[in-house]
């Protein structure tokens, strides 16, 4: 393996010093993040190396979200999030993150929308709230609706991240009173990356960053925007259950309608999902799944 | 006299603007708004109640988890139904976890720069630095190297130019007070708390699939059937003595560090009223104190804890955006809502205003450690006292904004002590052959349940109604409407709107002190942005479980 293909210091990922351990761990992470991306393991130098480029700036919007987004990135764990953050990513905005707050914050906004006009990518989460001129969703005297205005077309690419960014999720369910819907749906059909889920998988974030960062192209998107590398798949297609007495089909299971990578790339460093701890895969990528109902058939099972 | 408006207030969570009126260099006036309105209940009307935990779940990703156990129980609560024991002990496996992970994430990346500036940290001495911290935390056996490395790291990152999340901060300003030193310490522990809440987050994805938002709650227990072995719990065991090492060695001493330093800010930020609903059930029939007390406190008096009944709950809407609700009577009618605009002497808030016997009440871990305090929970006198022994303050400066600060990393050295036992007790019941998850039930169409718990921000109330297997009524009282809600139909401001006002502002340009005692709260907002029609949850027959 070339590692002097992914020096410098930043691979001194966890401050412990244990600067072997800390490069084999991001070395395996490479390889999770290659494997996703469907790209054979002789890319993993290449990863590594876009992986320790100079940081592209990031402008992370948060509309009606829960903020579950953010924490799901939070959970990046390998590479550690702090070198995501110190040493990947340039974080120009984050309304969680960032140290700033009132008009210093406003100010950075405004400065990475001149200073990086069609260079930054755009992170959005949360469904936009579009009734009554979108009041319901209100930053710094603007609404979220005008705030998605201005900075997407600005941005190199918009990512939508999670469901309700993608889809309207919980805010847009039937019977909201905010008009709450996607970034999509909001910005009259402007093309976004959909990384749907709740919560999304980190690990689909970082490899469709490391897509761009590779290939200077974003990857490509099924007919709902979602990267087929990710959602190419049925949540049934890889599960370990399926044919055994432990399918949870008989609990009300959507595993065979639901498109994404849970049972292959499972969540927090792959502790686990929710099938693995008997709960049925529910859709959570899937549009409109909060307007499904019946979550777990009680009736079910043996 | 001049207004300083925060609009975004960040490092929370959802969206808050804060006005503040400053006169001779004191906060004299603070209004608090919440600018975002999702309208949960509205879209809860006519669900079935067994889908109802899918949907308020959803209502907070950072405090995930427990608003959708707390509607699970609402449902339960209707059907009479209690939980077989390995389920209660799973249930609080995973809210204690969700404190620990939620308390470590406020202080170090949400809280932690308000007192500690990054750019004195680049100017430390690495070896100096081992000395000061392990005169924090005596355990700590980090040394030179890993200091110098950590310098280098923000060194690095600081002459890169792209400063990212470090931008813009109040850095340079006069009420930063820690050496170079001790702000390397901290910064260092900013990144390792980074690092670490994964960790503690991993025991949600062990025990309910995934985390945020895990998946493996139902109404009669919990789904965990395959994984519910050994093998499993003895890796949540060795997830829960890592947190524990950590609260013992890292958040409880810096927060202690943080508080000796910073004792002005014993005298800054009170509030007079506590209100707990009690957290972590000791027993499955919901008999006996919780692990946590319920109780509320008024005019901070600790030792005089009274006993909750939330028929003593209102809210008021005259200063939110809401129509349809009198606030001198508030059984009357639904809140409808209609935005105004901002209006400091008339409508400005999404968020209502709750009171208990009419009192504006804080809510959340301070609540809970001076009830805990007051009813002579021996773990909490004790972690209690030895604080304030380690740093000179008084019990009646717990009161404060720092006091607040502390109550949080208290606690957690509490609950983090607790977990690992409620643990081994549950492995022992599956070795003991005892594999029940669920108790079945039958759903009746017509219904109607409350839960009381404590989230890790403070109380917690869900209501549910349902009829003809519908949901016809469901109101959340949750913790930021509480601590973060406008004045009510009397005026009276809410309770971080009363703990700002005296805050001395050193420069209105940069009001760092205002950002300490709102951010001490840890806010919340969108969790806070509830309807709740009291007439509904007077209706309902209260037995709490």
């Amino acid at each position: 393996m070339e590692e002097e293909t992914v020096e410098p210091s930043s691979l001194e990922l966890d401050f412990s010093g244990r600067k072997g351990v800390s490069r084999r761990d991001f070395l395996k992470y490479c390889g999770v993040v290659t494997a996703a991306l469907g790209l054979d393991a002789s890319f993993i130098p290449k990863v590594a190396h876009a992986l320790t480029a100079p940081r592209p700036p990031i402008v992370w919007l948060h509309f009606a979200s829960c903020t579950g987004c953010t924490e799901s990135f939070l959970r990046s764990s390998n590479p550690l999030v702090s070198d995501i953050i110190l040493g990947t990513l340039s974080v120009e905005y984050h309304e969680c993150l960032m140290a700033a707050s009132g008009d210093a914050a406003t100010s950075r906004l405004k400065n990475a929308l001149t200073q990086y006009a069609g260079q930054f990518i755009c992170i959005c989460e949360g469904a936009i709230p579009t009734a009554e001129n979108g009041v319901y969703g209100m930053i710094g005297n603007k609404t979220m609706l005008q705030i998605a205005q201005e900075v997407c077309s600005k941005a190199k690419a918009v990512i939508s991240l999670g469901t309700c960014a993608s889809f309207g999720g919980m805010p847009g369910a039937a019977g909201n009173e905010t008009g709450a819907t996607s970034v999509h749906g909001a910005l009259g059909g402007f093309p976004t990356i959909n990384i749907a889920g709740c919560p999304p998988n980190p690990v689909t974030l970082v490899a469709t960053i490391t897509n761009y960062l590779l290939s200077g192209t974003f990857p490509e998107l099924d007919s709902l925007g979602r990267p087929v590398f990710a959602y190419g798949n049925t949540v049934h297609s890889a599960c370990s259950r399926v044919g055994t007495a432990n399918c949870l089909k008989g609990y009300g299971c959507r595993g065979t309608l639901t498109y994404n990578n849970c049972p292959s790339v499972k969540f927090n460093e792959a502790a686990s999902w929710p099938v693995q701890a008997d709960a049925p895969c529910y859709g959570c990528s899937m549009p409109d799944f909060f307007d499904k109902g019946n979550f777990y058939d009680y009736s079910g099972g043996s | 006299m001049a207004n300083i408006v925060l609009d975004p207030v960040t490092r929370i969570e959802g969206h808050m603007r804060l006005e503040t009126e400053v006169t001779s260099g004191k906060v004299s006036n603070a209004w608090s708004t919440g600018t975002l309105y999702r309208g949960v209940e509205a879209i809860l009307q006519n669900r079935d109640p067994l889908d109802a935990w899918m949907i308020t779940q959803r209502v907070c990703g950072i405090c995930t988890y427990v608003q959708g156990i707390a509607s699970i129980q609402s449902v339960e609560n209707s059907l009479n139904l209690t939980v077989p024991e390995n389920a209660r002990i799973i249930r609080n496996l995973l809210m204690g976890s969700q404190y620990i992970h939620d308390h470590i994430v406020h202080f170090y990346t949400l809280h932690l720069l308000d007192w500690v500036d990054i750019t004195k940290a680049i100017l430390a001495d690495p070896a100096k630095t081992v000395t000061v911290d392990k005169q924090i935390s005596p355990t700590r056996t980090r040394n030179a190297a890993y200091f110098t490395a950590v310098k280098q790291k923000l060194t690095t990152f600081v002459n890169s130019g792209q400063l990212g999340p470090f931008a813009n901060g109040y850095w340079g300003h006069s009420g930063y007070l820690l050496s170079a030193e001790q702000s390397l310490v901290f910064m260092a522990n900013y990144l390792e708390a980074l690092n670490f809440q994964g960790k503690v987050a991993k025991i949600h994805a062990i025990l309910g699939g995934k985390n945020p938002h895990p998946q493996g709650m139902l109404i009669g227990g919990v789904s965990l059937k395959l994984d519910f072995t050994a093998a499993r719990l003895n890796e949540v065991a060795t997830l829960l003595t890592a947190a524990k090492d950590f609260v013992t060695t890292y958040y409880l001493p810096d927060t202690t560090a943080i508080a000796t330093v910073y004792k002005g800010y014993a005298g800054i930020g009170d509030t007079a009223n506590l209100l707990s609903f009690g957290e972590f059930p000791l027993s499955s029939s919901g008999t006996g104190s919780p692990f946590f007390p319920r109780g509320a406190i008024f005019n901070q008096a600790t030792t005089q804890v009274q006993p909750v009944d939330v028929a003593n709950i209102t809210e008021h809407v005259a200063r939110s955006w809401y129509d349809g609700s009198d606030a001198l009577n508030p059984t009357v009618g639904e809140a409808i809502p209609a935005y105004s605009g901002i209006n400091l002497s008339s409508k400005y808030s999404w968020l209502k205003a709750p009171r208990y016997q009419g009192q504006p009440m804080e809510v959340g871990p301070l609540a809970r450690v001076m009830v805990g305090y007051g009813k002579n929970m021996p773990t909490m006198v004790s972690a209690v006292n030895a604080f304030l022994k380690s740093t000179g303050l008084t019990l009646a400066q717990m009161y404060s904004t720092i006091g607040r600060t502390a109550a949080r990393a208290i606690e957690t050295k509490v609950i983090a002590d607790a977990l690992p036992g409620w643990n081994s007790s549950l492995l022992a019941r599956l070795n003991s052959g005892d594999l029940t998850n669920k108790k079945s039930f039958t759903m009746t169409s017509g219904g109607s349940g409350v839960a009381l718990s404590e989230a890790p921000r403070g109380a917690l109330g869900h209501w549910v109604t349902y009829s003809g297997g519908k949901i016809t009524n469901y109101q959340m009282v949750v913790p930021s409407t509480w601590n973060f809600g406008p004045r009510d139909a009397n005026g009276v401001a809410g309770p971080v709107e009363q703990a700002l006002v005296d805050t001395p502002v050193a420069d209105q340009t940069k009001p760092l002190e205002i950002l300490r005692v709102v951010h001490s709260f840890d806010p919340c907002l969108a969790c806070a942005v509830h309807l709740f029609d009291p007439a509904g949850g007077d209706a309902v027959d209260i037995t709490i479980r």
